[in-house]
């Protein structure tokens, strides 16, 4: 098969086993998993199929696969769709398909696959365990497998192609319908467990949430396309379209109507501001601060899903988005495009940190760490570097992912603990419940140090110190220096908590019974955390920078993705205080973490547990009260009581006023009177009357009557013979 | 020479209007019958009249007349047995006092 064709289809397979399980296969639960995980295996050889292929191109920047179809016709021309990879979504669909695999097959293990079905589990709910009793009667649960298995298998596969659709799309249009496609399974999966209120409530909160950015980024679209005419990459991404939509004004009219705000106005080019439209988009899909609040809310979805929706895949898709709108935000002139998704970028990464290093929830946490790694990202775009936010992307999608699915497990070997001692008031989350869990899950416990390590940017072997550092040092060495020391703060934060929650979780002793009875997970948990371990420390090989190996092995991952745009980006120049900073604040995060949590036993010992960061620095609070209570006043006020209970009730009730008014007045003055009255009753009046006449000649003599029938026919005899003859 | 066909015509016509003055004069519901009988046999009249001389081949005629004597009595068999019912119930034969269908 050609490569087009490939990447053509590469999509596919999620979506089909989607519709053959809930079609066909929802009952059968080991048809529903060989389907989805055979349909991802399909997906993940034609990405590396592609992916080999693309490597084996010289200067594969300059000839990318491409392909594309006329879709719509638009007046004379045709708006086209296609599907294209270039270096960027190479390495983007490498990681892609790796981690849905690998997502998919844990599911299996992490939905209990070959367990009994539970006691009293209900769909909608979490499984609660199954009693067995052995030979000897001895009673024990076990955990129970999922009630809704095979629905779980169909919506990652749906939401699989969806991500496989936004990364092989060569325009913006399929591209954010692959993005909807993931908003929509997003909300899905966070409700899977839709019997718990708090799922229900994330649900909504994580759909809507980002549907303020998607609103924003739908209009960027059509900006877009309304300015050049075209949606696909490359047409946008011409110099010289790029370079007039830098120079022109996003608002001429406006400038000139208000002339006090005209040096603000004039400062934003077109290209700026569809650009931040769409950074919008990538804001809410990211998680970035001021939409950031739905991610750790998400978390209420099962472990498998956390990892796909916000370490894999759906959140990566906003920072991908981001990183192929980079020419389009570098085009501004004026840059401030640039510099407010720095800004963006680089508070969220602080931001989230201090918050994730407050939460006791091992989910939670992770979820913070990721909103900070996108926030790490972002910043990097902010300041030009393009690559090694790309780099970022890939090893952070790898340890991120891995770390989640860690968690999982743990979670899994905590509730095997649970349901051992039966006490269900013990949250298996809680991080504070576990602790020596090294002995008890060995294979999780390494798996999780080394993404552990990773995202903490453990010098050299870990693939998170390389991404990092080049971050670190692209911030420095473009000169942002306000954002290179805000994201050096970030990191030696995420190294403190995820230290603070290795220790927690996995060193000391149990500090309850649950910890002490937790068991490893079965194979298809962890061969896939395995397998995400060694990306998580061989990925970062291929980024070295090649000022540390003194150009031995070359940095192929810059010249690669570097490669996607225009004009390669340069190397930031060389300086020892970046590496130094990124050396000093992932140990030192890593050793403050372990020393200040070594001994900690309770919440109430760890002296972190601010209020204002354990509440996260109050959004959901202040977004509740700005945003949440107005719009359910204006529901209330405006819309129930003044708009549906007045206006349109009024309304309606002066219709019906008005046709009770017609009906009265047609019955008094038109049915009564004229039908009744005059039609019927004058009907049966007149034929009375004329009966009541003609009855008298009806004398009941015989005679009479023989004498009046002689007479008519003497006098039709007479007439005849007159008029005839 | 013989009698013309006329002659016969204005017996029957006369025969025919005594009859019919009966019925419409008489108050006697026998009388009645009787005037009907008479009318009848004026028709009767003519119908051998015209059947001898104007076609005396054929037997039509004759046979006409012959299905008029048969309805006749049993039309006088039907009005008699009429008038005894009238008469066991009301005790009359007067067809004046027969007014039931009067409005």
């Amino acid at each position: 098969m050609s490569t087009e064709t490939i990447i053509w289809v590469l999509p596919l397979p999620p979506l089909l086993a989607f519709f053959l399980i809930v079609l066909f296969t929802n009952k059968y639960k080991a048809l529903s998993h060989s389907i989805a995980v055979g349909a991802a295996g399909l997906s993940w050889l034609g990405s590396m199929v592609v992916f080999i292929r693309a490597l084996g191109v010289h200067e594969f920047g300059k000839e990318v696969f491409e392909s594309t179809v006329n879709w719509l016709p638009t007046g004379s021309s045709w708006f086209q769709i296609g599907v294209r990879i270039d270096p960027l979504s190479a390495v983007t669909l490498f990681f892609v398909a790796w981690t849905v695999l690998m997502i998919f097959i844990y599911s299996i293990g992490y939905h209990n696959f070959g367990q009994p079905k539970g006691d009293h589990d209900h769909a909608g709910l979490p499984p609660h365990g199954a009693t067995l009793a052995d030979e000897k009667g001895h009673k024990h649960t076990v955990l129970s497998i999922e009630p809704m298995y095979s629905r779980f298998f169909a919506f990652i596969g749906l939401f699989a192609f969806g991500m496989f659709t936004l990364v092989v799309s060569n325009n913006l249009l399929t591209m954010f319908v692959g993005w909807e496609v993931m908003g929509l399974c997003s909300y899905l999966l966070i409700g899977f467990w839709y019997g718990k209120e708090s799922a229900r409530n994330a649900a909504i909160k994580a759909f809507i949430t980002t549907r303020v950015g998607d609103v924003f980024m739908l209009l960027g679209v059509a900006w877009l396309y309304s300015y050049t005419g075209t949606l696909n990459f490359r047409e946008i991404f011409r110099p010289e379209i790029l370079e007039a939509m830098g120079n022109t004004m996003a608002f001429p009219a406006l400038a000139m109507r208000f002339p006090a705000l005209y040096p603000f106005l004039s400062s934003f080019s077109v290209a700026g501001a569809i650009g931040i439209l769409l950074f919008i988009g990538t804001v809410g899909k990211s998680a970035q601060w001021p939409l950031h609040v739905w991610l750790p809310d998400a978390m209420e979805g099962p472990t498998p899903v956390s990892a796909m929706i916000h370490a894999a895949t759906m959140v990566s898709a906003g920072v991908y988005a981001a990183l192929r709108m980079f020419p389009l935000l570098h085009a501004d002139q004026s840059g401030d495009a640039l510099t407010i998704v720095a800004f963006i970028g680089a508070f969220t990464a602080i931001f989230a940190a201090t918050i994730a290093v407050a939460q006791n929830d091992i989910k939670r946490v992770l979820a913070y760490s990721t909103i900070s790694q996108l926030g790490f990202m972002i910043a990097a775009l902010g300041v030009g570097a393009y690559v090694a936010a790309a780099f970022h992307l890939v090893t952070h999608a790898f340890f991120k992912a891995l770390l989640f699915l860690g968690s999982g497990s743990v979670i899994h070997g905590m509730e095997h603990g649970v349901l051992h001692t039966g006490d269900h008031s013990v949250d298996p989350q809680n991080m504070f419940n576990m602790g020596g869990l090294r002995k008890k899950m060995p294979i999780t416990f390494w798996t999780f140090l080394i993404g552990g390590f990773a995202l903490s940017g453990f010098p050299v072997l870990t693939a998170g110190f390389w991404s990092k550092d080049e971050i670190l040092a692209d911030a420095f060495g473009h000169g942002h220096l306000a954002v290179f020391i805000t994201l050096a703060v970030a990191a030696f934060l995420t190294a403190f908590y995820t230290m603070r929650q290795i220790t927690l979780t996995f060193l000391g002793e149990p500090r309850t019974k649950e910890s002490e009875h937790a068991h490893e997970t079965p194979w298809t948990m962890t061969v896939p955390l395995i397998i995400l371990a060694v990306f998580a420390v061989g990925y970062g090989w291929v980024g070295m920078s090649e000022h540390l190996t003194g150009g031995l092995v070359p940095n192929w991952f810059h010249e690669f993705v570097g490669g996607t745009l225009a004009e390669v980006p340069e190397a930031a120049p060389f300086s020892i205080i970046p590496l130094l900073t990124s050396l000093f604040v992932a140990l030192g995060g890593l050793f403050f973490g372990w020393l200040a949590y070594r001994k900690v036993e309770s919440p109430a010992q760890d002296k972190l547990q601010i209020p204002v960061l354990k509440n996260k620095w109050y959004f959901d609070e202040l977004y509740n009260f700005l945003f949440i209570r107005p719009a359910y006043w204006i529901s209330e006020q405006f819309t129930y009581k003044f708009m549906d209970s007045t206006v349109i009730d009024g309304i309606l009730h002066t219709v019906g006023r008005a046709a009770l008014g017609l009906g009265h007045g047609l019955r008094n003055y038109f049915d009564k009177p004229v039908i009744n009255e005059f039609i019927g009753d004058g009907t049966g009046n007149l034929v009375k009357k004329a009966g009541g006449g003609l009855r008298r000649i009806q004398v009941g003599r015989v005679q009479a009557y023989m004498v009046a029938s002689m007479v008519v026919v003497i006098i039709v005899a007479v007439a005849y013979y007159l008029l005839v003859m | 020479m013989s009698i013309p066909l006329s002659w016969y015509l204005i017996l029957a016509a006369a025969l025919f209007c005594i009859g019919l003055f009966g019925v419409l004069s008489r108050k006697n519901a026998i009388a009645i019958l009787l005037g009907v009988e008479l009318m009848l046999n004026a028709v009767n009249i003519n119908l051998v009249a015209f059947w001898r001389y104007l076609d005396p081949v054929q037997v039509a005629g004759q046979v006409f007349a012959i299905i008029v004597f048969a309805v006749a009595a049993a039309e006088v068999a039907v009005g008699l047995a009429l008038i005894i019912s009238i008469y066991r119930r009301r005790n009359t034969v007067v067809a004046d006092e027969v007014d039931l269908m009067k409005w």
